[in-house]
């Protein structure tokens, strides 16, 4: 067989698997998905024969749905806050772990253990730590009694019960990003730090001027990883809150912790309509693809600066 | 120089306490465990009056029919264990072929797979199940509710960064070796399984690390491709379905909470150092 007839059939062989699953599962599904987002797409078993094609029909009546602009807005003030939240923890965390204590190997695996553990299994726990264990301690101690009252649990009000996401969200995700900053402050050299010292720089300066502007690269990752993993809670979400407690909004009752990826999830199950689940999926994608993309180029020229 | 040793003693006793509370959740969990459902509603900070009673709580949820909890931690090692040997072999080869041809189409499939990163799983979800149910008409092998299912699901997300990741990790691997083994007579199949795949033992590492948390704990495509209560369960399929039926019974639903976490805590003892290393890489690149 010669040479050229080998390469070129190694090269098929090797990749037909892997692009027979990525066509099955994402390329095909895709553009199905941008399809059935301008249809009247209901259920999937009879999707053939009653399919019609309705514009923009979907996209409209997303946006005049008040459940679906007050997810946006609590997903974005979720996402902004949980991303602030977690980098201020973790780099926090990564700054006392790396430095002389005694046993940071210790706190370093504590802090990361529950990144292990899935959001879905995190939130039940979380809605036990809320709902039970939080009321008790108020019952036992007259100090904190207002958290005894059943008014006062924190997931039964929806401003309280996103701050309760936020603070999953971070018990879950600090330690990974904690993992990142370690690796970017062990790789400044000792050697900036001494002369620093040798011209009399404080630690807090230091901080400022050295350590910050050196981890500059994995500031962008890590924002990035925050950014994405916010706006796409599903798994906590389901778990912790359900979406729950109802709000009024726009003189309509909605789901009141529902972030987007739910809502999406549940227009196309709960509220049976595949089709405006698909359309809202689709403007999600959108979304995402576009503040990303922002927040990656703001932190590379950010990154420059330093 | 005291001045300093104070520093850091108050620097260590706050990133104690924060340990502390970081790891009290857990705390929680086992020690509700091993309470009677009406000790778990009135004193759930309590300390337990038996502990004894975490056996039986554990036997009640090892043999609940409710969350077929035996099945379900098989179902979970099945599908984790073969979408990783599958996703690794085969991304490795992909990544290998993309690498060592140089031309407008390698260069183009694997932009494609760069690219597709950033599709999130909600756009793809709805339309998946309807094709695969089509296809499973089709070609008569089901593929909802099914092993085969789930594992080319996963291949299939899973594929684009372990792709990305044996691309970049190939790139580095001197060529002079596969030439010196084409010398010496080697067919192009085997220079891949006798010479390079050997070599790539830490990037199988980090690539195994990062996809297997991933699955092991992912709730929604299971969710979407298995469903609630069917013969095939994931662990946090289960854990959210007995969650869901057993409302309030707190002690049962952390028992099943404590065992859901075991395996996965006693699998990153042993293997720790990879795990961290894995899971910072895959950030990194």
């Amino acid at each position: 067989m010669n040479k050229k007839r080998e390469n070129s059939l190694i090269f098929w062989l090797f990749l037909a698997p892997v692009l027979f699953a990525f066509f099955m599962v994402m390329i095909i599904p895709f553009f199905m998905g941008a399809f059935y987002s301008f249809t009247n797409w209901t259920s999937s078993a009879r999707a053939d024969s009653t399919l019609k094609f309705v514009g923009l029909e979907n996209y409209i009546e997303s946006f005049k749905d008040p459940a679906f602009g007050y997810s946006f807005g609590i997903t974005i003030i979720y996402t902004v806050v949980n991303m602030v939240v977690i980098n201020f923890v973790a780099f926090a965390f990564a700054l006392l772990v790396t430095s002389q204590l005694r046993y940071k190997n210790i706190y370093r695996v504590g802090f990361f253990v529950p990144n292990l553990i899935g959001g879905l299994i995190l939130g039940y726990v979380w809605q036990f730590i809320f709902n039970n264990a939080i009321p008790s301690l108020g019952k036992a101690l007259p100090l904190l009694n207002i958290l005894a009252s059943p008014a006062n649990l924190i997931l039964s009000k929806n401003t309280t019960a996103i701050l309760a996401l936020v603070i999953v969200g971070t018990w879950q995700y600090a330690g990974y990003i904690m993992m990142i900053y370690i690796a970017a402050i062990e790789n400044v050299p000792v050697e900036l730090h001494e002369a620093a010292k040798i011209d009399g720089a404080t630690p807090f300066i230091r901080l400022t001027k050295i350590t910050i502007p050196m981890a500059a690269q994995a500031f962008t990752v890590t924002m990035f990883l925050t950014l994405v993993n916010s706006f796409k809670q599903f798994d906590v979400n389901v778990s912790l809150t359900s979406g729950g407690p109802s709000v009024m909004y726009l003189g309509k009752p909605i789901l009141g912790t529902e972030l987007l990826a739910l809502n999406i999830y549940d227009t196309a199950f709960v509220s049976n309509n595949l089709a405006m689940g698909q359309a809202r999926a689709v403007v999600f994608f959108f979304v995402l693809a576009i503040i990303s993309l922002v927040q990656v180029s703001v932190n590379k020229k950010k990154e420059i600066e330093l | 120089m005291n001045d300093r040793k104070v520093g850091l003693l108050i620097a260590e006793i706050i990133t104690a306490l924060l340990f502390i509370l970081f790891l009290f959740p857990f705390f929680i969990v086992l020690i509700n465990s091993a309470k009677s459902a009406f000790e778990v509603t009135q004193f759930p900070m309590a300390w337990p009056k038996n502990w004894g009673n975490i056996w039986t709580n554990i036997v009640k949820i090892w043999t609940s029919e409710a969350i077929a909890y035996p099945s379900s931690l098989l179902s979970s090692f099945i599908i984790t264990a073969l979408s990783l040997v599958l996703i690794n072999l085969l991304a490795a080869q992909a990544g290998w072929v993309l690498v060592r041809t140089k031309s407008r189409l390698s260069a183009g499939i694997f932009f494609m797979f760069v690219a597709s990163m950033v599709i999130p799983f909600q756009i793809v979800m709805f339309p998946l199940l309807s094709w695969f149910r089509t296809v499973s008409s089709f070609i008569g092998i089901p593929l909802l509710r099914t092993y085969q299912g789930i594992i080319l699901s996963y291949i299939g997300f899973g594929i684009s960064l372990s792709i990305f990741m044996f691309h970049g990790f190939i790139k580095g691997i001197p060529l002079e070796l596969e030439e010196a083994a084409t010398i010496d007579g080697c067919r192009k199949s085997q220079t891949f399984y006798q010479i390079v795949f050997p070599i790539l033992t830490p990037i199988h590492a980090t690539v195994m690390v990062l996809n297997g948390i991933w699955i092991w704990n992912d709730y929604l495509l299971p969710l979407l491709v298995l469903g609630k209560g069917n013969a095939v369960q994931t662990i946090p399929l289960a854990v959210s379905n007995f969650a869901g039926a057993f409302v309030k019974q707190w002690d049962l639903i952390l028992t099943a909470i404590l065992l859901a976490m075991v395996p996965i805590i006693i699998f990153f003892l042993f293997a720790q150092k990879y795990i961290v290393k894995g899971m910072v890489a895959g950030s990194i690149k």
